[in-house]
């Protein structure tokens, strides 16, 4: 009689296992909720459009003035500086790694790649402020090194692991025949890479570059401790500046639970949401159509 | 030379140049934090409390707070991400929902950090009052590690060769009875590696555990779940950027101890993929 009670334990593992198999639906889905239940609450101080068009982020003062367009720009210029530099760089990379090097340099080459993935982002925040910061103050003669061009160079870093391993595969997965056929034709293999892999690739590297982008939009600790924190709208590169991120990260702490102020910062985790929805999606479909082909 | 091998010399110098780039500040970081946190690792600073406003003594209770949240959040995220890859590699149709499950994980794993931490804050700490508490901190790293243990357990899995299975229910095992004892025991080393870069990935996060666990200062050991602790992540921050007139030397010390955890992750990761690599 030992046979039911089998089939018993089974049926619950299995449940189990099906219950954690949606299990991240769940979590998605519950994030969203609970961003959505403080964060609807700002509604009550403020509209949509002046939430997300005011110029002017004065969360304490009173009554709170509670426009994030400041914050949006800052993220947004600081994410623009680090794709410029991150996304031609890491392609580059990626081109070397997949193509170029010889073996046993590819393999440590990535493992460098990883280990800069692994870095942790507050210990980049740390020699940001301590060695980069300086640096560019210096260099650059400016009246302070906490700027959005500081953040943008610790983004475009972290950005790097996510654009290279991604382009890389894209790489890789381009056919075979399309690279011998280029060779055949007397092509260098130059000309056969820039001419041909690139295209069969190209999908794939869009992808990889969105997901960089994502990576750095969504990034907190070190673009939070080299970029000043100025909650203005900026007007370049070379001025401190607040993002989207490092304004939760920063006020929550002291927001006091139910105010207008803490809502608003739900509200924010709402608009970054969203945003790395929207980007994730889009990187996915492209990815799955690279594959498909 | 003709111009083309002129051409791809030129090329591929670029394309070298590019990779130095990316390369050299990798090494230039790593050399940096382990020479100068080098000197500052003595017995001292490694098992002792904090003293002095966290300006002299040790880290310990930071140390001691990250260990707590690496193990409680994997105890909660390996079973459910294990199941998740079990179910996604061996029971799932190719049907809408599991497409929704892999979209799921796709932005799981892309969300903002600190997004993750207002959902730590407004869920366990408010919603479930737990309060600000180890085991809210670690129940927030463990959903955000989830994508990490479900990808990697869902790659070893689909290694296993079909044949495996094919055997297994020729001899009239169930589904479950394949999977338990045909293809779980040789995913072993993935599910591991998976783990084990969860580890990394948990000590070193900040942003999730900002307003769910983490304490400014607080010079005396967690005695219990619900405790708040310190950890070594925001502790670094609030030794870099909260409190001035740190010695420099116990920033790079604690940036030392902090990498050194993470990246020794990493290496014994790669020791147990690569073997088992070979092992194939």
């Amino acid at each position: 009689m030992k046979l039911p009670s089998r089939r018993f334990r089974e049926f619950l593992i299995e449940k189990l296992i099906f219950l954690s198999g949606i299990a991240s639906v769940v979590f998605v889905a519950l994030i969203f909720l609970f961003l959505l239940r403080e964060g609807i609450s700002v509604l009550k101080t403020t509209s949509l459009g002046s939430f997300l068009g005011g110029q002017n982020w004065y969360p304490i003062s009173s009554p709170p003035r509670l426009g994030i367009l400041p914050l949006i720009l800052g993220s947004l210029l600081v994410t623009a500086g680090a794709v410029a530099i991150a996304v031609p760089l890491g392609i580059a990379a990626a081109f070397y790694i997949a193509e170029v090097a010889p073996k046993r340099l590819r393999t440590i080459l990535k493992s460098f790649v990883e280990v800069l993935s692994a870095i942790p982002s507050v210990v980049l925040g740390f020699l940001g402020i301590t060695v980069l910061v300086p640096f560019l103050k210096n260099v650059l003669n400016l009246p302070t090194g906490l700027t959005a061009f500081s953040g943008s160079i610790m983004l475009a870093f972290m950005a790097l692991p996510t654009i290279i391993t991604i382009s890389e595969d894209a790489i890789n997965a381009v056919p075979r025949e399309y690279k011998d056929g280029a060779l055949a034709l007397g092509a260098t293999h130059w000309q056969t890479l820039h001419r041909v892999i690139i295209h069969g690739a190209l999908p794939g590297i869009i992808a990889a570059a969105m997901l960089g982008v994502g990576r750095v939009f969504g990034e907190t600790m070190a673009v939070m401790m080299v970029t000043g924190n100025a909650a203005v709208i900026p007007h370049s590169l070379f001025e401190p500046v607040r993002t989207l991120t490092a304004t939760i990260a920063a006020e929550m702490g002291e927001a006091a639970k139910g105010s207008p102020h803490y809502f608003a910062l739900f509200a924010v985790g709402i608009v970054l949401f969203v945003i790395s929805f929207i980007i994730n999606l889009t990187a996915d479909f492209l990815l799955n159509r690279g594959r498909k082909r | 030379m003709n111009r083309e091998t002129r051409r791809q010399k030129i090329g591929f110098g670029a394309l070298l140049l590019a990779t130095l780039l990316v390369v050299i500040p990798v090494i230039a970081i790593v050399a940096l934090i382990v020479t100068e946190g080098w000197g500052a690792l003595s017995w001292e600073f490694l098992f002792s409390m904090p003293r002095d406003g966290m300006r002299a003594g040790g880290i310990f209770p930071a140390i001691v707070g990250t260990v707590y949240l690496v193990f409680i959040s994997l105890a909660f995220a390996l079973p459910i991400g294990v199941m998740a890859a079990i179910y996604l590699s061996e029971y799932a149709k190719d049907n809408a929902l599991t497409r929704l499950i892999n979209l799921a994980i796709i932005n799981l794993a892309g969300v903002s950090s600190v997004v993750f931490g207002l959902f730590g804050l407004s869920l366990f700490v408010v919603f479930l009052k737990f309060g600000v508490s180890i085991i809210s901190g670690a129940l927030t790293l463990g959903i955000m590690t989830l994508p990490v243990i479900i990808t990697t357990t869902r790659e070893a899995l689909r290694a296993v060769p079909a044949s495996y299975r094919e055997v297994s229910f020729s001899l009239g095992a169930s589904r479950w009875q394949t999977v338990r004892h045909a293809v779980l025991p040789r995913a072993v080393s993935g599910i591991l590696t998976g783990a084990i870069l969860s580890v990394g990935r948990v000590a070193g996060e900040t942003a999730p555990i900002l307003f769910t666990v983490a304490a400014f200062y607080l010079p005396n050991l967690p005695t219990g779940l619900s405790d708040q602790a310190m950890a070594l992540p925001y502790h670094l921050y609030v030794i870099t950027t909260q409190i001035p007139g740190i010695p420099e030397h116990f920033r790079y010390g604690t940036a030392f101890v902090l990498i050194g955890i993470v990246l020794i992750m990493n290496v014994i990761a790669t020791v147990i993929r690569s073997k088992a690599a070979r092992k194939r």
